[in-house]
């Protein structure tokens, strides 16, 4: 089956190309770029100064599904980068060791700054200071403390907001040359929120059974332009405009999930999972959970860029740099421990879910330390099961497939059991506007 | 009352450190109705604020080589570092349930983690995730940080049941500037004569300070320089190492005593930062809450868990120390899966490298057992220094 030719949607085809174009922007000479990071990220601060947004973690998704970030962990590690530590920063050392060529073959230019949005991961401190060793150039840090007790504070705010006038505003302008306005980033605010609606129609449309989508193998590609360079421009709101038509029309159809395979033909299991996924065995990860009919209804992962359906965020034109605050605080490993166990045992509930799968990610701690306790509390929570499955980003060397998909069978098996036994009910579940 | 002796001193310390029920912590909250006692964990928090609130700063450091973890790996994946689990085995065990409240400093993910952990398992507990400014201008760091520490300052007034006034935390910043400061000779006097003064006992008696409260532990101090001058030990013909990235999950003693036994005195470290966190004393007149924070902002030390804003003092302070204790070399000593100083080490490697410094690297849990292999390597690293670097 991992031999046949992938199927993909049309928005599947047009959210390759958008990314496609961002990396020909980026490697083209023709504009400013700077490096910065998925969660919190501030594109449309970014746009403000013509500045192309570079995302070392798409760099190194894109270079394990190209099966290229095995040989780059290991350069890095060659080069004296522990092996315990996070693989998307050895990726990106190895890639830069490597002749530093982008995606679309194309060597990347060095970025003329880096934005450390350091928003939901320790890590991103240190990587962007080796990438300073590297690049020199000009580099900005935004500090996002952790919501550590569920809610950001003024506190909080006020300090992102005093750092954006002070700090990384002056740095862009310095960078660019080009005068902060701030009613062109209202407007790209205003852009944001539009397609951020449609995104959250999108994700509640798993709520229906069959799911039309699945909301973490599909949802990657779903979130693939509002994490990125897109979130603001028009092309976003038209993307998601595309992708709503295709949801609409594939519910008017009673199609179950579309895996890269087809389309599911039976929709068996429904699942909620936490944690990223594995990039080196994407679609082969992918497939066992479609081979047994399982979808994936939520996920925590569609919300690492930030969360828009637990707490109802979207950027508001009329408070601009507090809503840029805003964002970056609310990111998913930017909230405590507690709020995650919330959101992931309201999904199991108002999605219908059959239970929750985590997926620790042995590279991330960020997501990973605490999972376990998180699975208890949650089954406790809801009385439904969950499993635990370990893999990694973007290092091949630590999926194992036959122990995933054994251990992925094992659970099936458990809810099925737990069906016979009638542990929980299924039924139709509620699906938002 | 005759002074005790350097080994009766040690055997305090090491009682101390050996008791994971916490005894001594535990008959001080006990001895005065009303007194509590805050868990921290490494790397710093403001202790002078838990002092002034008539309560015990009790540092927690993992369980050490010799706790069974029997329920804490069940809370941890393998590929996580060993002090969270320990430190949960002690508190799901009872061995923490006199503790009223917890702080876990933003040293990492782990710890930033774990203050979820604790508020979903430890319900009934104060829980206090901290987090300190990576900005270090007064009008941006400053500011929110003053904030964060006003708001230490009112949970810790809400637990311990009494307001703290400008006055007493004054005088709890002036017992810290204090005992910091005999910390630095405590430091200072290593450096000069390591062999009176082995890296063994001195992580002893710094580890004494994590659970005395701080008069206590500043007597104690006095009491070892004064017995350890008087000692009339042998010199050793060891090179000077700097240990440095075991700031967070601490090295079995036996790991220290090994390097020392290999030929290596360690003639400074940063096993446990926060006792000589800021530099200098912190101002005791005016606004407290922002003497502490500007103390923080301009003057306190570096490690991997803190921004370096500027690429060119990055590593400074590493070979700061190594030339403030003519150092022979550097040992880069990092707990497995410690992010923070795994991924920084490439970074401190490379300003050692480029002044010609020698330095070796080893990992290390808090349980390691073999310490065999460790005293071949730091062996040879001061028999190669010994022939080829001059010494």
């Amino acid at each position: 089956m991992s031999g046949a030719e992938v199927t993909k949607s049309n928005s599947q085809l047009i959210q390759k190309a958008m990314i496609s174009r961002n990396y020909d922007r980026i490697t083209s000479g023709e504009c400013k770029v700077s490096s910065t990071f998925v969660p919190g990220n501030l594109n449309e601060l970014l746009m403000c100064f013509d500045i192309a947004n570079n995302l070392p973690e798409i760099n190194a998704i894109q270079n394990a599904m190209r099966k290229k970030s095995g040989d780059m962990i290991q350069e890095a590690e060659r080069s004296g980068h522990s092996e315990d530590v996070c693989t998307y920063v050895k990726a990106d050392i190895g890639m830069m060791a490597k002749g530093n060529i982008a995606p679309n073959g194309k060597p990347f230019r060095d970025p003329d700054m880096l934005l450390l949005s350091y928003s939901g991961c320790f890590t991103f401190m240190k990587w962007f200071e080796l990438l300073r060793e590297q690049y020199k150039c000009p580099t900005v840090m935004l500090h996002v403390p952790y919501a550590a007790d569920g809610q950001p504070t003024q506190n909080m705010r006020d300090y992102i907001v005093k750092q954006l006038k002070d700090e990384v505003i002056p740095t862009m302008e310095k960078v660019s040359g080009i005068k902060f306005d701030i009613d062109r980033l209202r407007e790209y605010l205003r852009k944001s929120a539009i397609a951020e609606n449609n995104l959250v129609w999108m994700l509640e449309q798993s709520k229906r059974r069959p799911s039309p989508i699945d909301c973490y193998f599909g949802g990657v590609y779903y979130m693939g332009p509002i994490f990125t360079a897109f979130r603001g421009t028009d092309e976003a709101i038209q993307y998601y405009d595309l992708l709503r038509l295709e949801i609409e029309d594939r519910i008017a159809k009673g199609l179950c999930a579309q895996t890269l395979d087809g389309d599911m033909p039976e929709e068996k299991y429904r699942l909620v999972v936490e944690g990223p996924p594995n990039w080196t065995s994407f679609r082969e990860f992918w497939q066992m959970f479609a081979e047994a009919g399982a979808v994936v209804v939520a996920s925590s992962y569609t919300k690492v860029g930030g969360v828009y359906d637990y707490d109802g965020f979207r950027h508001d034109p009329d408070h601009p740099l507090e809503s840029l605050a805003d964002y970056c605080l609310g990111v998913y490993t930017n909230r405590n421990l507690p709020t995650r166990v919330d959101m992931l045992a309201r999904n199991l509930k108002e999605y219908d879910a059959d239970g929750l799968l985590i997926n620790s990610i042995k590279s991330c701690n960020s997501f990973s330390a605490g999972q376990l306790v998180m699975l208890r509390e949650i089954e406790k929570l809801t009385g439904k099961p969950g499993a635990f499955i370990e893999t990694d980003l973007v290092d091949p060397r630590y999926f194992s497939a036959a122990n995933v998909k054994n251990r992925l069978e094992s659970y099936f098996q458990m809810i099925d059991q737990k069906r016979r036994a009638g542990g929980f009910v299924t039924g139709i579940a509620a699906v938002g506007a | 009352m005759n002074p005790r002796s350097v080994h009766d001193i040690v055997a305090f310390c090491q009682e101390l450190f050996d008791d994971l029920d916490f005894t001594r912590a535990r008959e001080w909250k006990a001895a005065q109705p009303g007194r509590g006692v805050i868990g921290y964990m490494p790397v710093y928090v403001p202790r002078e604020i838990i002092h002034a609130a008539g309560m015990l700063a009790l540092g927690i450091l993992g369980g050490g080589a010799d706790l069974e973890v029997i329920h804490g790996d069940a809370y941890y994946q393998s590929y996580i570092c060993r002090i969270p689990r320990s430190t949960l085995e002690l508190a799901v065990t009872g061995r923490l349930d006199f503790v009223d409240g917890m702080m876990f400093p933003s040293t990492c993910d782990v710890i930033r983690n774990m203050s979820g952990i604790w508020k979903l398992m430890f319900k009934d507990k104060y829980v206090r995730y901290f987090d300190v400014p990576q900005n270090f201008k007064d009008e941006v760091g400053g500011v929110f940080y003053e904030n964060e520490l006003r708001e230490l300052k009112e949970g810790l007034e809400r637990i311990s049941g009494r307001k703290i006034t400008d006055e007493q935390l004054n005088q709890s910043i002036a017992i810290y500037n204090e005992n910091r400061a005999w910390v630095n000779k405590v430091y200072d006097f290593r450096s000069s004569f390591p062999w009176k003064a082995p890296s063994a006992e001195v992580y002893l008696l710094m580890r004494a300070g994590m659970v005395l409260p701080p008069e206590e532990h500043t007597l104690l101090m006095q009491e070892y320089i004064a017995a350890a001058e008087a000692e009339n030990r042998p010199m050793r013909d060891n090179c000077r190492v700097v240990l440095t990235g075991g700031f967070c999950e601490q090295p079995p003693l036996p790991l220290i005593k090994s390097l020392e036994i290999s030929g290596c005195y360690i003639v400074d470290d940063d096993f446990m930062l926060v006792n000589r966190w800021i530099q200098g004393d912190v101002e005791t007149t005016g606004d407290p809450l922002r003497n502490l924070s500007r103390a923080f902002l301009h003057h306190s030390g570096q490690t991997a868990a803190k921004y370096e804003p500027y690429m060119d003092v990055k590593g400074k302070y590493l070979l700061d120390i190594i030339r403030k204790r003519s150092a022979d070399g550097v040992i880069f000593s990092a707990a497995s899966f410690c992010d923070p100083a795994l991924l920084d080490q490439p970074m401190m490697i490379s300003r050692v490298e480029a002044q010609g410094i020698p330095y070796i690297t080893l990992q290390y849990a808090e349980n390691s057992g073999q310490m065999q292999p460790i005293r071949e390597q730091s062996g040879t690293f001061a028999d190669s220094i010994k022939l080829w670097s001059g010494v």
